[in-house]
């Protein structure tokens, strides 16, 4: 049974469609990601289940009652801000304090659970200081103790990171994980970085404009990318226009001058995907020049100019002599690592 | 860099501000030195202003009750004047920020506008609202049988409040929205998702941030009330004097200048350690919310 639901969830402003059709089933203790561009409805989607938006359409349940009757200020959901929204005149303990005392937990329990929950962060010893007297990231550690302390049902994250410098975002990602896996609670989170949603989520929910695109394990909308928005959203990938050819014996799919038995079903034109670090150098396949060649550390980046137009290829940086610039190169994948989708000739 | 050119970089600031400043001591510092050294001169009836240095004026404002009273009366209207257009402004300014796009544009603008219009002018519509048996709302309350006697408001302290009020409020109401603008978007949101009522977010987390704002306005409605000349001009006028039309008797209808320019000294130096003290007292108490 879904612990959180949506169904065919949607929000108009005026003539203006932000959310449209929105249905997902959350699992309990599942962390979850909805992905997306800015401005493709993911805020609006979340302060819809936080209650801060009426839905224009749509049901959202909650352990099967309906949320929506439910004034925000009694769902019980932790909510953590993009800007942290954190109460600039209360220390970090009283803000903290705050969703306990509404709450009507007495004095002595309130001190205890305040505490543990810095602790929790990585914020003992913080207690007195004021949010404009921290920085960023421990304000964003405040924020989440204090969405945490009142013990929600969902936990709702809205860009949460996207405020820190990478390496502080990688820190909190980490950490950010194992407090959830440590408490267990149903998480949502918010976030236009696709590297963000990959580590972090059980699944992701990949957005644009207002519609779901897929929803997946982080590895199934890396490797079978439901549509060209996600294959491209989610990381470099390269797309050929490749054909089926249901005339030979057996069937052949046609990218260039390269091919492979054709997988079943489609006919016709087709676009082809294939992830860069899945495509090798050999000696047959679809015809390349390099154009660069750029040296990262632990692989090599190289961009082709193919008979199918550009192409990039990562290789690992094993040691083994790598192609130079100006060489040509046949470009070969194996034909379980692409994708491929049915292509309308305009 | 050379010591000549470290020399001239040292001297642009001041030579940058030298018209600036030149205006300032010249129609600012001159006229103010100039006006305390006259409330050292003495005055006759007879002899006119003598430029000698006495403490005769500074002695009968300590000693004559009747300027105790004159201060006290211009302090309490000034507070009261402070008190009311906090009580109303601050709750103005946080509707007017409440509402959306369109209509905030158009009562900023019904707040703002009075600006525009002359503090006499809008002194005197109260007059004409208030002013004795002729005003408007007087005629129509008596005509109606709601009141027997017309309301008391000119010459009354309520109505010196009132007025001076009114004329303030858009100091108090355009501090407390710059407060408001500082605000978190989501700091409300953040408050009811934790549990809070619409009351208590108003009370615990909408006030505390807006206090700094309303206690910024209450020094500036303040400090100009008290020193305000046109109102209580109007409104008290010879009967009800306050220390700005007090000053200006002395000036222009005693011709007693030097006696003028001690209650106008006495004034200044009121008002600026009671804005300086307050103000290093609330950036204390508030340092948190201000940083
Ligand atoms: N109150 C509103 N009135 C009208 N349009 C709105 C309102 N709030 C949001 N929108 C529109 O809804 C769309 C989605 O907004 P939303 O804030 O949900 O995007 P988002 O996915 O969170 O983007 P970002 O990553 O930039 O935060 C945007 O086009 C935005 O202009
Ligand atoms: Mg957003």
């Amino acid at each position: 049974m879904a612990f959180l639901e949506l169904e065919g969830v949607a929000k108009q402003f005026g003539a203006q469609t932000v959310v449209d059709d929105f249905s997902l089933a959350v699992g309990k203790g599942e962390f979850i990601s909805f992905l997306g561009p800015s401005g493709c409805g993911k805020t609006t989607t979340l302060q819809m289940i936080a209650g801060f938006l009426d839905p224009t359409r749509g049901a959202i349940r909650l352990e099967d009652k309906d949320l929506t009757a439910i004034h925000p200020a009694k769902r019980g959901l932790g909510i953590v801000f993009q800007s942290y929204a954190l109460f600039p005149h209360m220390t970090a303990a009283e803000n903290v304090a705050f969703g306990l005392e509404m709450r009507n937990v007495s004095r002595a329990d309130r001190a205890e659970r305040v505490r543990a929950a810095l602790a929790m962060v990585g914020l003992a010893g913080y207690e007195d200081r004021h949010p404009r007297r921290m920085s960023g990231g421990q304000q964003q550690r405040v924020a989440l103790a204090r969405a945490l302390v009142i013990k929600p049902s969902v936990l709702l994250l809205d860009e949460p990171l996207s405020n820190l410098d990478a390496k502080l975002r990688e820190e909190m990602q980490i950490e950010l994980r194992q407090i959830q896996r440590t408490i267990g609670t149903t998480t949502i989170l918010v976030t236009h970085d696709q590297n963000e949603a990959m580590s972090l989520s059980d699944r992701i929910v990949v957005m644009s404009q207002g519609k779901i695109e897929q929803i997946g394990t982080p590895q199934e909308t890396y490797e079978k990318p439901a549509s060209a928005f996600v294959s491209q959203f989610l990381g470099k990938t390269n797309d050929f226009a490749g054909a089926i050819d249901r005339t030979a014996t057996p069937a052949l799919l046609v990218v260039g001058s390269w091919s492979a038995p054709a997988p079943a079903g489609l006919s016709g034109p087709v676009t082809v995907s294939i992830r860069p670090e899945r495509i090798g150098f050999g000696d047959a396949g679809l015809g390349a020049k390099i154009v660069t060649r750029i040296f990262q550390g632990n692989h090599w980046l190289f961009q082709c100019d193919s008979e199918c137009g550009p192409a990039i290829v990562i290789r690992q940086n094993d040691g083994q002599p790598q192609p130079t610039e100006g060489e040509a190169v046949r470009l070969t994948w194996r034909p379980e690592d692409m994708s491929v989708r049915a292509r309308t000739v305009a | 860099m050379s010591a000549a050119a470290e020399e001239r970089n040292a001297r642009a600031p001041w030579a940058l501000t030298a018209p600036a400043l030149m205006l300032f001591v010249g129609v600012l510092l001159i006229p103010l030195a100039m006006t305390v050294m006259l409330s050292f001169h003495d005055w006759g009836q007879y002899k006119g202003i003598e430029p000698v240095f006495i403490l005769k004026n500074w002695k009968e404002i300590a000693t004559d009750p009747y300027y105790a009273e004159m201060f006290w009366r211009t302090f309490r209207i000034a507070i009261l004047t402070t008190l009311l257009t906090a009580l109303l402004g601050a709750p103005e300014a946080y509707i007017l920020n409440r509402m959306s796009g369109r209509w905030k544009s158009f009562f900023l603008l019904v707040i703002l506008g009075p600006l525009l219009i002359s503090v006499v002018a809008r002194t005197l519509g109260w007059a004409l609202l208030f002013g004795g048996n002729n005003g408007l709302v007087n005629k129509l309350l008596m005509s109606a049988g709601v009141i027997r006697f017309p309301i008391p408001f000119m010459f009354t302290e309520t109505g010196m409040v009132v007025a001076l009020a009114h004329v303030m409020m858009p100091f108090m109401v355009l501090s407390v929205w710059a407060a408001l603008q500082r605000l978190d978007p989501q700091i409300e949101n953040a408050a009811m998702s934790l549990g809070a009522g619409p009351i208590t977010i108003i009370r615990r987390i909408i006030m505390p941030q807006i206090m700094p704002g309303v206690l910024s306005g209450a020094i500036i409605v303040f400090s100009l009330s008290a020193s305000a000349f046109a109102t209580p001009a109007i409104i008290g006028g010879r009967r009800l004097k306050v220390a700005a039309t007090l000053a200006y008797d002395e000036f222009l209808n005693t011709l007693n200048w030097p006696l003028g320019a001690a209650v106008a000294t006495l004034l200044l130096v009121a008002l600026v350690l009671i804005v300086v003290g307050s103000n290093a007292l609330i950036e204390r108490r508030y340092a948190e919310v201000f940083r």
